[in-house]
């Protein structure tokens, strides 16, 4: 007898559907299963029959045949463990599975018929919701994710008796209540961190503001422990909150990573990503046999702060200069070409010199070589993406003493979303949302300065011998900043704050000032 | 010197186990170079002061000769010249020292005898105020015909050749401690060539001899045996300029430093020299003064007319000092708020009356 269930599997972050199909024939009796598939799915095969055994079902020596299509695209993961022991359970007649061809099931199933937890529940239910399912069967673990499917129903499944039982008796289903869902959508955000814990260090706060105004990339150069690291991991509170649409597509790359908080359907915090230095290419961007999303995806739509970045290797950098430029990352592997999303704003850090003290002489003896050496590791490729330089001071004990209120995060938020809004009027109808993404043409047509202005950033040029780059790059900030004083003209005092946070090209790489 | 007798000379230098001392007791013994590739071994044992490892050297470094002599020939292909203390050119404020060398190398010029000279050492990790400080002195100097012999390391030396190139027919000079064709450190090449057209660089060491350790303290000596005096400009208080300034004490220089705050590790060796007898370096003058040159106009270093500043420049001005200040601190002592201290401090930059360390450090510009 034959017999067909629906499951789904995973193409990167979009889940798609899969037919489970099963035949029991006279013969010699055998089990075999075809469809191209990963190690973890040829296992299976072991895997369901001792749960059906296990969970009280007696199966016949017969020869059953297992094929999952589309038959085109390399399936892995364990998601199919129950769809595979339904689809014998309909073939044997056990279980009459006819009646639920618009029922979809997912889980991995224990030796003993419990059903476990798997990844990526979130985009499959969205998928084989687009896909006319009405009803699916989610381990107990993922139930919160799937309830993201809100014109889906979705049932709890404990163990395979369980649900064999309940698939025999169609009345006895109790389809799970959206409302936790419903409660979840409507938190807003909450960060455990903020800055007003931040004292001191009024420049690096002033240039973190206009950095995520303008979501241009920032670094951040300074003696150890001068709160480089506090700052950054602060910028996600002040960035604006997530939209919903960003809220899904965030959720969907944490299902898939297996990295949803437990009984959360929704990341409601921008993330915040700081990597090791001694992280590999792939683990940065992505990869794998079947490519999985990487740090970059993980920080998309908030922060991917690397801290110490001349310690990171050379190569891995490199590649972050695709994601910087395009917004996502494209991983081409055996098994299939994915596009993750990777719109992160980029935070570094960096020590001025190997000791850390530069240019405080009475702690600090590099020598200028030195310097040089150890901040030429970082490529010019990657600086010339980051708009906005900072160097932190050393923290005096009246910084850490000090009583006085800093001001919280709200504020600065409130002051940054009100630049966005002026940056999502300007940009309407185009494809880009950010100062930092002005191209040519955009900074010439936005960053008009009046005459005076003009011939105060001619004086700025000539004198401080910028290239061409550091040119539009200060233009764009200083477009940021002015949008930040909510004025529609670039005026003197924001090109000349703009000036302040060039980079370190003529300071480290051209020589002496 | 003839040409045979510095061939000769040549193949002797070239053996490590032959300091400067025992060459010119060679010669003293021997009246010839040439000589002592033709002798006995008993002789040279007769002559009393060769180690047996010496005579050794000399010994098995005959069959050498003919590769040195070849080497020396290509000398001046290469642009090197060559010159040794019996020859006029050779800078004779030298042979005033007990161990000046017998053969120098030199690119582009030597001190000129009779002209006076001054040679000025410091740390190579130097303060932005001992940099700035001791390329004005240079340039001051350098402008009244002074000649300015350094180092060439990173630091205050390249400061000093530095401010004497960028003056009106200064000359400088650069003593190496490796091989005269090799710039050491490679980041100051532009300033290697330059120092050719308006000076040059000399060493002792033949060519090709890699910027070792202990070939430094050996060319200070040189430094302070070129010059009528030597300037200590920054100087921990273990430091190779210190042990150049005794270098120079010992061979009769006068000895000037730059007073510094009591509590900078970078002034500590300065003020230590003052405190036992070194003349207190304050302006160009007090230099000039011991070398006895008169000139016209009083040459002071001070701060910068701060006439055309608008006020509130004037204030963030005022808060500044010469090392480097933080951006927050000068907004913290001045009151203003940050964007208002950039915009004033761009503008001051922008005026040549500030100075940016590296991106938000400021300090005054003398």
């Amino acid at each position: 007898m034959f017999s067909k269930v629906n499951s789904g599997g995973l193409k990167g972050v979009e889940g798609y559907r899969i037919e489970v199909e099963a035949d029991v024939s006279d013969g010699l009796p055998s089990f075999s299963m075809v469809g191209y598939l990963a190690a973890e799915v040829k296992e299976a095969g072991d895997r369901v029959r001792t749960a059906i055994k296990n969970s009280g079902f007696h199966l016949y020596p017969r020869k059953v045949t297992i094929n999952l299509s589309p038959d085109d695209i390399r399936k892995d993961g364990t998601a199919f463990d129950l769809p595979i022991a339904l689809a014998i359970l309909g073939a044997y007649g056990i279980v009459d599975m006819s009646r639920y061809h618009d029922s979809a099931f997912l889980g991995e199933l224990g030796l003993d018929g419990r059903i476990k937890g798997i990844r990526g529940v979130l985009p499959l239910a969205l998928a084989l919701q687009n896909e006319g399912i009405r009803q699916i069967f989610v381990p107990e673990d993922n139930l919160a994710e799937s309830l993201a499917a809100e014109r889906v129903s979705t049932v709890r499944a404990v163990s395979l008796q369980e649900v064999a039982a309940l698939l025999n008796a169609p009345d006895a289903i109790t389809p799970e209540s959206g409302d936790a869902f419903l409660r979840e959508k409507e938190e807003s955000n909450c960060y455990i961190q903020d800055f007003s814990e931040v004292n001191g260090q009024s420049a690096v706060r002033r240039a973190t503001e206009v950095a995520v105004a303008g979501r241009h990339n920032i670094l951040y150069i300074g003696p150890p422990g001068s709160g480089k690291t506090m700052m950054a991991s602060r910028i996600p509170t002040i960035m604006p909150s997530l939209s919903r649409e960003e809220q899904i597509e965030l959720s969907k790359i944490y299902s898939v990573c297996g990295m949803l908080p437990p009984g959360r359907t929704l990341i409601r915090n921008r993330p915040f990503r700081a990597p090791h230095h001694t992280i590999s290419p792939s683990a940065l961007i992505g990869g794998g046999k079947t490519p999985r999303p990487g740090e970059v995806s993980l920080a998309s739509r908030g922060v991917l702060f690397l801290d110490e970045l001349p310690e990171f290797q050379r190569q891995t950098l490199e590649i972050l200069r695709q994601p910087l430029e395009e917004r996502k990352v494209t991983i081409a592997r055996v098994n299939a070409t994915c596009d993750f999303p990777a719109d992160f704003m980029l935070a570094a850090a960096a020590n001025p010199c190997p000791c850390g003290h530069f240019p405080n002489r009475e702690k600090c003896s590099c020598s200028e070589l030195q310097i040089r050496r150890y901040l030429g590791k970082i490529s010019r490729p990657l600086l010339d993406r980051i708009d906005i330089c900072v160097e932190a001071a050393p923290i005096t004990y009246q910084d850490i003493r000090s009583e006085g209120q800093n001001e919280p995060s709200e504020k600065i938020r409130a002051r940054v979303e009100a630049a966005r809004r002026i940056q999502k009027a300007r940009f309407a109808g185009s494809a880009i949302f950010f100062n930092s993404e002005m191209g040519n043409r955009e900074v010439k047509r936005y960053c008009m300065l009046g005459k005076d202005e003009d011939a105060y950033l001619k004086n700025v040029f000539t004198k401080m011998q910028l290239s061409a780059r550091g040119y539009s790059r200060i233009l764009k900030v200083a477009r940021t900043i002015a949008d930040l004083d909510g004025s529609t003209d670039i005026r003197r005092r924001h090109l000349a704050e703009a000036v302040g946070y060039r980079d370190l090209e003529d300071r480290y790489w051209g020589g002496k000032a | 010197m003839n040409e045979r007798e510095k061939e000769y000379l040549y193949w002797l230098n070239s053996m490590a186990e032959l300091g400067a001392v025992s060459l010119r007791r060679l010669y003293e013994h021997f009246h010839s170079y040439e000589r002592i590739y033709h002798i006995e071994e008993t002789e040279l044992k007769q002559a009393g002061f060769l180690k047996e490892k010496q005579i050794r050297a000399i010994m098995e470094g005959r069959e050498r000769y003919p590769r040195a002599r070849e080497e020396y020939r290509s000398l001046g292909r290469r642009g090197i010249g060559t010159v040794t203390f019996l020859d006029a050119g050779y800078p004779q404020r030298l042979l005033e020292i007990y161990d000046y060398p017998p053969l120098l190398f030199y690119r582009g010029h030597l001190p000129e005898n009779g002209v006076p000279t001054v040679a000025i050492v410091g740390a190579r990790g130097c303060s932005r105020y001992g940099e700035q400080i001791t390329e004005k002195f240079a340039g001051a100097l350098a402008a009244e015909h002074v000649q300015i012999i350094s180092g060439l390391a990173a630091g205050i030396d390249s400061a000093a050749h530095t401010g004497a190139l960028r003056a009106e027919g200064g000359r400088t000079f650069g003593v190496l401690g490796c091989g005269v064709n090799i710039c050491y450190p490679r980041t100051n090449y532009l300033l290697y060539e330059s120092m050719q057209e308006q000076g040059g660089v000399l060493t002792e060491f033949p060519c090709d001899t890699p910027p070792l350790k202990q070939n430094f303290p050996m060319r200070n000596r040189i430094i302070s045996g070129l010059a009528d005096a030597v300037l200590v400009a920054e100087a921990k208080e273990k430091s190779g300029s210190l042990i150049t300034a005794e270098l120079g004490l010992e061979q009769g220089r006068e000895i000037f430093a730059f007073p510094g705050r009591i509590t900078d590790r970078l002034s500590a060796g300065c003020n230590l020299l003052i405190a036992q007898g070194a003349r207190p370096a304050l302006c160009p003058d007090d230099i000039l003064e011991y070398l006895g040159i008169c000139h016209h106009g009083k040459l002071v270093i001070r701060e910068k007319n701060m006439v055309r500043l608008a006020k509130r420049e004037k204030m963030v001005y005022s808060f500044l000092d010469f090392n480097p200040k933080h951006l927050d601190e000068v907004a913290a002592d001045t009151g203003l708020s940050v964007t208002e201290c950039m915009d004033s401090l761009l503008e001051l930059e922008l005026g040549g009356y500030v100075f940016r360390t590296s991106n938000q450090y400021y300090g005054r510009k003398l």
